[in-house]
């Protein structure tokens, strides 16, 4: 039951990228296509739910007992870095079809706030889920919060997307074309996302 | 321009950008501690002022259950206590200080965090009237909203807020009833 | 002497990091619920951003090709954490209202990328002014930002009320930041980029 309110709050309440602005960029940058989007929340899916499980160990059994909590910062980006790069060679070797599909979304990833976000979030934040009370996140939670964070990035990314295909269609003022408009139809869907607050 | 790869300039090049890197934080963290940690007590003990009467000796952080909690110290005798209680509001955890003397009047409470909707629930923090009701709360009255038939006004169009705010200030009196019942028995 | 000038405004207008390069969004979005927020957020950055360039344009020319990024990065992150460190000593509610966004500047697209254009290619000074520049320029970016959401959400400025009453509230919340975003987009592109 926990875990349901986890996902569901992830998803739709505390979306990541229309509730709390995490990885705004690459959402502007690679949701032109429904296919690059897709592309997208699959690569982000896989690396933050890796990488917050690793840097949630490395800060459990390592930084913490060490009494290096300040060095979290400099750590988590290390590690993430290496992840990613980690998982090209691995994929590249292993599944070359999965490669194709993600590879190029994957350099794009170690500089995606929402990553390191979700990282540092996970350590050092209370969470409250379905009115229990406020607590640090154990593993299990961890792991599941924030693959359900990467799948609430990549819904809002596939519903922008599919969104941005139409306006392109359309006649938008000059000087509203492109990102302005982007910009503006985010805040609109972040609105009637707003409607979800509350629910859990 | 940056000088070629090869295998023993990268490694060699990297090691050293670590441990500069590690050098200059250690050595600011070890000048920062002492002032953070300053900072941080002198938070506490704002908040824990700003909930209670003057008078008598703080003691430390003392913990029963989830909640943790402070005691004032007076000729031998427990004055007043401190909790610091959290429960879930609305968009996430709500945490308070709340000010109990030991025959569970709220003598005063404080906001220390929280995630509320900016202009409803985070009102809890600024609406005269929700936060002047707590000064003197007494004991024979019912720690409820009044759409819950007890005796506090809740925030207008924030009752989530409300209740969760009450909740925690219930937590608190209760903790404090059951301490100063042991202490009587002692 | 001209030049240096033009490295240190170019960041205001012409290349503003945020209206016109659309770099450091998130940050840029989070923490402009009011205009001082959105000041401390640029101050922040501008320390990092001045003094990560300078380190760099000094360490560049020692660092191998292949490696520079993960160097640039550790730089960056250090520079992040003493400024943790420093706030969370000496300016405790601005580092709590700020939260995770300190820690992210490590990923700001635009630290990392001035440090790639610029401060890896110049000279320590003009790497400094660049950095001043581009902080200047997101400073202003995220202040006007703040202002905006500050008047529509709550009617006042720099936490001083001029309208009573409650103000729109939906512009201190997540969907005003990119309403708010969007429409100082168009104003910039009308008027000013030109």
């Amino acid at each position: 039951m926990e875990y349901l309110f986890i996902i569901v709050s992830a998803i739709f309440v505390n979306n990541i990228m229309l509730a709390q602005f995490l990885g705004t960029c690459p959402f502007i940058g690679v949701s032109n296509k429904l296919s690059t989007a897709t592309g997208m929340s699959m690569a982000v899916c896989f690396v933050m739910t890796l990488a917050t499980l690793v840097t949630y160990l490395l800060n459990k059994y390592l930084l913490l007992p060490l009494g290096l909590g300040f060095l979290q910062t400099i750590a988590f980006i290390l590690v993430i870095a290496a992840l990613v790069q980690m998982v090209e060679i691995v994929l590249k070797k292993v599944s070359p079809s999965l490669y194709q599909a993600l590879g190029i979304y994957l350099p794009l990833i170690t500089t995606n706030c929402a990553v390191l976000g979700v990282a540092i979030n996970v350590v050092t934040k209370q969470f409250t889920f379905g009115g229990g009370p406020s607590h640090m996140l154990n593993l299990g939670e961890a792991v599941v919060y924030s693959f359900a964070t990467a799948l609430g990035y990549g819904l809002a990314m596939v519903l922008f997307a599919g969104l941005r295909e139409h306006l392109a269609l359309n006649d938008v003022p000059k000087d509203f074309k492109g990102v302005p408009i982007a910009f503006i139809t985010i805040g609109i869907l972040a609105l009637a996302f707003m409607g979800f607050s509350g629910i859990v | 321009m940056a000088a070629k790869s090869n295998l023993l300039n990268m490694v060699l090049c990297l090691t050293l950008t670590c441990l500069a890197c590690s050098a200059v934080l250690g050595g600011i963290y070890a000048m920062t501690k002492e002032p953070i940690d300053q900072t941080n007590a002198k938070i506490l003990s704002d908040s824990i002022k700003a909930v209670l009467p003057e008078g008598g000796e703080l003691s430390g952080a003392k913990t029963e259950g989830d909640l943790e909690y402070y005691e004032y110290n007076a000729g031998g005798a427990v004055t007043a206590y401190a909790v610091k209680s959290t429960t879930s509001g609305f968009g996430g955890p709500l945490t308070l200080m709340v000010g109990v003397l030991p025959d569970g009047t709220v003598y005063n409470t404080s906001v220390l965090s929280h995630t509320e909707t900016p202009g409803l629930g985070a009102k809890c923090t600024t609406d005269p009237v929700f936060t002047e009701q707590w000064k003197n709360f007494g004991p024979e009255k019912i720690l409820a909203v009044k759409k819950d038939h007890g005796d506090v006004d809740a925030i207008t169009a924030s009752t989530i807020t409300s209740r969760a705010y009450t909740e925690a200030v219930k937590q608190a009196v209760d903790l404090v009833k059951s301490l100063a019942k042991e202490d009587g028995n002692e | 002497m001209n030049n240096r000038l033009q490295t240190f405004t170019r960041g205001l207008v012409k290349e503003n990091p945020t209206y016109v390069l659309l770099l450091g969004l998130c940050p840029t979005l989070a923490t402009t619920t009011s205009a001082i927020n959105g000041l401390s957020m640029g101050l922040a950055t501008l320390f990092v951003l001045v003094l990560s360039n300078m380190a760099i344009s000094a360490i560049a020319r020692f660092v191998p090709d292949k490696v520079h990024i993960p160097v640039y990065i550790v730089v960056i992150a250090t520079f992040v954490t003493v400024l943790q460190l420093l706030m969370q000593a000496y300016t405790p509610a601005i580092y709590s209202a700020l939260g995770v966004f300190i820690p992210l500047i490590v990923v700001n697209c635009i630290v990392l990328g001035r440090a790639e254009a610029f401060a890896g290619k110049n000279g320590i000074l003009d790497s400094a002014l660049d950095g001043l520049g581009v902080g200047a320029g997101f400073i202003i970016s995220l202040t006007v930002l703040g202002m905006v959401r500050e008047i529509l959400g709550t009617g006042s400025v720099f936490g001083w009320k001029f309208i009573s009453g409650d103000g729109i509230l939906a512009f201190v919340m997540a969907p005003g930041a990119f309403l708010c975003m969007g429409y100082l987009m168009v104003l910039f592109n009308k008027y000013l980029k030109k």
